[in-house]
């Protein structure tokens, strides 16, 4: 039997009875993290909106790229990771690659959410339109963000770990081989891109740009991990709980039969 | 010689599997009384929608009659997914002892055949309805069956995902139709050049097809009966 308060919410020193071990989902490491990231999100604000000057052609649009760039390498990172985790759970039944796959989905789908809005803002006063059909990143990210939202909607249908495991991470696999088929077939059906190319490469930002640019990249970074470590604790503490509530109720239905 | 044995097993399964899931479908009539009219029904739709504007439905024609088609498949893949829910016959199918590749190949191949039933009658549909002229049948053929084969694999996999899932119906095709863009971009195109509305090279377009269709047929093979087993 469940306990009536567990039904509501649990409280934490409760839970932590329940699991043997610790019920939160911050440390020492993700409070330095998480506090760091914050100090370097300012400096980025500050940098990117204040002392970066306007670029000669875009003017202040050009500032999106701190938000824009960073979030798109650091989606399609994530969505690599519930690839990566996809197979490794199919292949190896590691369930600490299933929750992974399941922390990178979610931060990977916000992350791509943020692209798909940045870009279209930046889109249009820089291309005159908030969507172009023929651009192959634009039409591959959407079609990305769609099966990752497929994906979450499968994570959420319920029912027993191992069988939600096994469907999110096919579904995985699928948005995963097909992903670069759409890519290819964006590709030919209109070859018209209004992307511009990296800008990094081609050497046409000025220092300050550069720099702030690569300080977004760490930012992004430490607060995908940070996001990514506490997805994985809460995933984790959910899968314990759930192993716990089986046990418990087999305890309670043998107590009963023993009465 | 055992890898002949072991072929002529593999496609004697699949065969067997298919022809019990069509039988199924003509003794109960869905396909036939439900899916080909609602795609009849999509194509007048459309009609509809744009107005009854024939300039403009015969250039919108190829896509209209994929966007039909997948919606079919949809249905058609509904279908194949309910037919295993009742009775354990999941379970049984597990416990046939079949290949399990096997029995995805003949549950694709069913949804196949009935996908290109709805073909058959959709494109003298959009002759006769959207005043569409066939300019290479071979063409029209090809795209056809690359294009059925990919959307039956891809769909037939996503289905065994959500199987046994009361939700199933709302979630296959959030999974389905984003995965099936390709198709609808290639036989779209392919067809524009079958039917002479755009000048590309439709059988570059096919090979691509081809390849989306070999890609999720590999990929169900290996994954279903993990599918089976967990789910």
């Amino acid at each position: 039997m469940t306990s009536p308060e567990l039904e509501s919410a649990p409280s934490e020193p409760l839970i932590a009875s329940y699991l043997g071990g610790p019920a939160r989902t911050g440390s020492r490491f993700t409070f330095w993290l998480g506090l760091v990231t914050l100090l370097g999100l300012a400096g980025v604000a500050v940098l990117g909106l204040l002392a970066v000057p306007a670029d000669d052609v875009q003017g202040d649009s050009v500032r999106i790229i701190f938000v824009h760039v960073p979030s798109a390498l650091g989606a399609y990172t994530a969505l690599g990771v519930t690839a990566l985790g996809s197979v490794m759970w199919l292949w190896r039944r590691s369930v600490w690659w299933d929750v992974t796959a399941h922390a990178g989905a979610e931060v990977g789908v916000l992350l791509c959410g943020l692209m798909l809005v940045t870009g279209m803002l930046w889109g249009r006063p820089t291309w005159g339109t908030y969507w172009e059909w023929g651009d192959v990143r634009l039409v591959t990210a959407l079609i990305l963000f769609l099966v990752m939202v497929g994906y979450l909607s499968v994570r959420a249908l319920g029912g027993d770990a191992a069988s939600v495991a096994t469907r999110a991470a096919v579904v995985g696999l699928v948005g995963g081989i097909n992903i670069p088929i759409v890519n290819r077939s964006v590709n030919w059906w209109a070859n018209r891109t209004l992307h511009q190319q990296s800008s990094l490469t081609e050497g046409k930002l000025e220092d300050l740009t550069l720099f702030t640019l690569f300080l977004a990249f760490v930012v992004a970074a430490m607060a995908i991990l940070w996001m990514m470590v506490h997805r994985f604790r809460i995933g984790w503490l959910e899968r314990q709980l759930q192993a716990r509530d089986l046990d418990d109720a087999l305890a309670a239905r043998r107590a009963e039969a023993g009465r | 010689m055992t890898a002949w044995r072991g072929l002529t097993l593999f496609a004697g399964d699949a065969v067997l599997v298919a022809s019990k899931d069509l039988r199924i479908e003509w003794r109960a009539r869905t396909a036939l009384g439900q899916v080909l009219p609602f795609a009849v029904l999509v194509l007048v739709l459309f009609g509809f929608a744009l107005d009854a504007n024939r300039p403009a439905l015969r250039l919108a024609t190829p896509g209209l009659l994929w966007m039909t088609v997948l919606f079919a498949t949809v249905v058609a893949v509904q279908r194949s997914v309910a037919v295993e829910s009742t009775d354990g016959a999941r379970r049984m199918l597990l416990l046939s002892g079949m290949a399990p590749a096997a029995a995805f190949a003949g549950k694709a191949a069913a949804v196949a055949v009935q996908l290109l039933i709805v073909e058959v009658l959709l494109v003298p549909g959009v002759v006769l309805l959207y005043d569409a002229e066939i300019e290479s049948l071979p063409l029209v053929v090809a795209t056809c069956v690359a294009a059925t084969v990919g959307l039956a694999t891809a769909g037939s996999l996503l289905g065994a995902v959500v199987a046994g899932v009361r939700a199933h119906q709302t979630v296959l095709p959030i999974l389905l139709l984003p995965v099936s863009a390709p198709v609808l971009i290639a036989a779209t195109r392919a067809f524009a050049d079958g039917f002479g509305t755009v000048a590309v090279d439709g059988w570059s377009w096919v090979g691509l097809l081809a390849g989306f269709a070999a890609v999720n047929a590999v990929l169900g093979a290996v994954v279903y009966g993990l599918l089976l087993e967990d789910t």
